[in-house]
């Protein structure tokens, strides 16, 4: 089954143009969730048999990622009344470019590290460190709040892709906290969204200048 | 004995939670400090113990720790009653709760030997602190708290990645993957090298960001100037501690592999970086409670620099955690009663607190120069002990450039120290009837004498952890 792995990285590196380029924000959380939902079957495609505590964590990740944080998203731009990212500090096909550049970059990268022989030929390294790059790329070029988490949220998938190496020697209870601390992180960034809409009447991050030396 | 110590503050903050009298819920905070300290002590002087198939583990690194958190702790939950009392118009529910659940993420930071679930327990620890600088309620700190929840989570998903490199670096080398601390210590010098130089980059900049090392240090400011006095206090005290023990986690995986100059390297560079950095800031700060973060950055500097001297600076920099730790108390608990009293925390407005304020000013003022390495404070002797090391172990440049970046901070961090507590009290004195009381003086004193107990003597219980610690730090597999 792992001969669908490649196939699903790609379609998880693709979405991350989709949520660099897009400036609808429902886009972008869409992006976001099917790319948690494809982890999550990825999840089970990498490890070698099914087992229960698998299942278990893999629809955790499917229902955190895909359902669950969606919906905390969706209802906070709900409720600040916002549609769009308006002016990024670089443009949407300028991130494009440059998230292009970072995939080349991630796929040049992970050539110089010694690979284990199982693990070569897989895709998961180069797709992993260039859905890092494109998460930074989101958190750093947007100034809508919402976008910075779900930037975060694409950081986060990147990581969890390289976890999948990794899942026949970490522990559940490990992915499971992960998960748990990335769903609190959310809610928590989800409430002061609203605050800083509350306050500022906009999630212009721009706005957030009162503090500075 | 490692879940008892967990457990105690997490049941704390659900009683916590629980209590619907806000006069009364902040007392939860002392009585959940006192018994985590006692356990803690028994803990410190009981045997080494390990549980859940060395998931726990108190090594002697921890010991020191566990101790230090757990003074810090309880000194500053003694404040908080006094504190909470004069913030009696706002709900304490969810800050006391979050508090106690801060003490207990800390402490699963430094019992776990599993590389994850510390992890798992740093990210709480940030989760639980984005609460407590909410406390104010206003659109600054809103500010403060979205910048510290972004930047530290950031900081800390690096430091997943890093995590996770670590672990496919001993996957590579044949070794059964595994994030165990002592496997890995054990297995280090297996480790493949490219996979293991990247993760520790990846941790050093991600636990890095925790500390708030330069460049990675710009929610701290933010963050502690707009906390509550006690919170700041915990934050570059407790908080920053701990990421201090993950990066020294991932340097004895370094020291053990042999690649122990490759680490010191980084090390020296940040420190010296860090230090430069929040001399820059700190010279014409004017606010008060700014420029305590970023003598913030500036310890975490000397900290890890001291780490990357090696030597007799090793030693140095763990008497220095300590140091800094106790004289954080007195400085932010003292600032923190000084914005109190003239509701501004600005050196324009803040003139002449040791007039209005006795007890706070002369702390505050006896804070400074303790944590500039004044003697007899403990910071001097620290500071001395890294700086003799560095001349020992060949670091000339490093001694030039840490003498040279002390003295401008000294100078820096004085004028606006001074220009708060001399002179006559400014017009802003009387913006409100705050006073010294026991309650808020209290802890501040005892902060205060653990400094000076330090700066002249070194209690024998504490010297032998002290070298413990560096022996465990430094033993090679």
């Amino acid at each position: 089954m792992a001969e669908w792995l490649d196939p699903l990285a790609v379609v998880v590196v693709l979405l991350n143009f989709v949520a660099l380029g897009a400036s609808h924000l429902r886009t972008v959380i869409r992006a976001v969730a099917v790319q948690g939902v494809l982890l999550g079957i990825m999840m089970l495609l990498a490890h070698g048999g099914i087992s229960v505590p698998l299942c278990l964590v893999a629809s955790a990740a499917i229902v955190l990622k895909g359902v669950v944080i969606p919906r905390v998203l969706f209802h906070a731009i709900r409720e600040v009344s916002i549609r769009r990212e308006i002016e990024p500090i670089i443009g949407f096909i300028a991130s494009q470019l440059f998230g292009a550049v970072g995939t080349g970059l991630a796929v040049v990268f992970a050539r110089t590290l010694p690979i284990e022989r199982e693990h070569t030929g897989l895709l998961l390294v180069p797709a992993s460190l260039a859905t890092v790059f494109a998460g930074f790329l989101i958190m750093a070029t947007r100034r809508k709040a919402i976008s910075q988490v779900l930037g975060y949220l694409v950081l986060e998938n990147g990581i969890f892709i390289f976890g999948l190496l990794l899942l026949e020697a970490m522990p559940f209870l490990v992915e499971a906290g992960v998960l748990l601390d990335l769903f609190v992180a959310t809610f928590v960034m989800g409430i002061i969204v609203h605050r800083i809409s509350q306050e500022f009447s906009t999630v212009n991050t721009k706005v957030l200048t009162a503090l500075k030396d | 004995m490692a879940l008892a110590l967990i457990l105690v503050p997490i049941v704390a903050a659900l009683v916590a939670y629980a209590i619907p009298w806000n006069r009364w819920r902040p007392l939860v905070l002392p009585a959940g400090g006192l018994v985590h300290l006692v356990l803690a002590v028994a803990a410190i002087a009981g045997p080494p113990f390990t549980a859940f198939d060395r998931w726990f583990t108190l090594d002697p690194l921890g010991r020191l720790f566990l101790g230090l958190v757990s003074v810090l702790f309880f000194l500053c939950s003694l404040y908080a009653p006094g504190y909470l009392m004069l913030r009696a118009e706002r709900m304490n529910r969810v800050f006391c709760a979050c508090t106690l659940l801060a003490l207990a993420m800390m402490t699963l930071v430094i019992l776990s030997h599993h590389l994850g679930l510390m992890w798992v327990g740093m990210e709480a620890t940030t989760l639980a602190c984005g609460p407590l600088l909410y406390f104010n309620r206003n659109p600054r700190s809103t500010e403060a708290t979205w910048k510290y929840l972004l930047i530290g989570s950031m900081g800390i998903a690096l430091a997943l990645f890093g995590s996770f490199f670590l672990a496919y670096a001993a996957l590579h080398a044949g070794l059964e993957s595994t994030l165990l601390f002592d496997d890995l210590v054990r297995e280090a010098p297996q480790l493949s090298r490219p996979w293991l130089h990247a993760a520790f980059v990846l941790l050093l900049v991600g636990y890095g960001t925790k500390m708030g090392l330069a460049p990675m240090h710009t929610w701290k400011p933010d963050a502690y100037g707009e906390a509550p006095g006690m919170v700041g206090a915990l934050l570059a005290g407790g908080v920053t501690s701990c990421a201090f023990l993950a990066v020294l986690r991932f340097y004895q995986i370094c020291h053990a592999a042999g690649e122990a100059a490759f680490a010191r390297e980084l090390l020296i560079v940040l420190g010296l970086l860090s230090m430069a950095v929040a001399a820059v800031f700190m010279v014409r700060q004017r606010d008060f409670k700014r420029l305590l973060a970023y003598s913030s950055v500036e310890h975490m500097g000397i900290l890890v620099l001291g780490i990357g001297v090696g030597g007799p600076a090793t030693f140095g920099a763990l008497l220095h955690l300590i140091n800094n730790a106790m004289t954080k108390g007195v400085l932010f608990l003292s600032a923190g009663n000084i914005h109190r009293a003239y509701g501004s925390k600005s050196s324009d407005e803040v003139r002449g607190a040791i007039r209005r304020l006795p007890l706070s000013g002369s702390l505050f003022l006896a804070g400074f120069l303790a944590i500039t390495g004044s003697p007899p404070g403990g910071p001097f002797l620290s500071e001395f002990t890294i700086l003799s090391g560095a001349v020992s172990t060949g670091h000339f440049v490093v001694t030039g450039l840490f003498l040279l970046l002390l003295v401008t901070i000294f100078i820096g961090m004085g004028a606006t120290v001074l220009a708060v507590v001399q002179g006559n009290s400014s017009e802003q004195a009387g913006a409100t009837d705050f006073h010294d009381s026991l309650l808020t003086a209290v802890p501040i004193l005892l902060f205060m004498g653990l400094v000076l107990l330090l700066g002249v003597y070194i209690p024998p219980p504490l010297g032998s952890l002290l070298r413990e610690a560096v022996q465990f730090l430094e033993a090679q597999p």
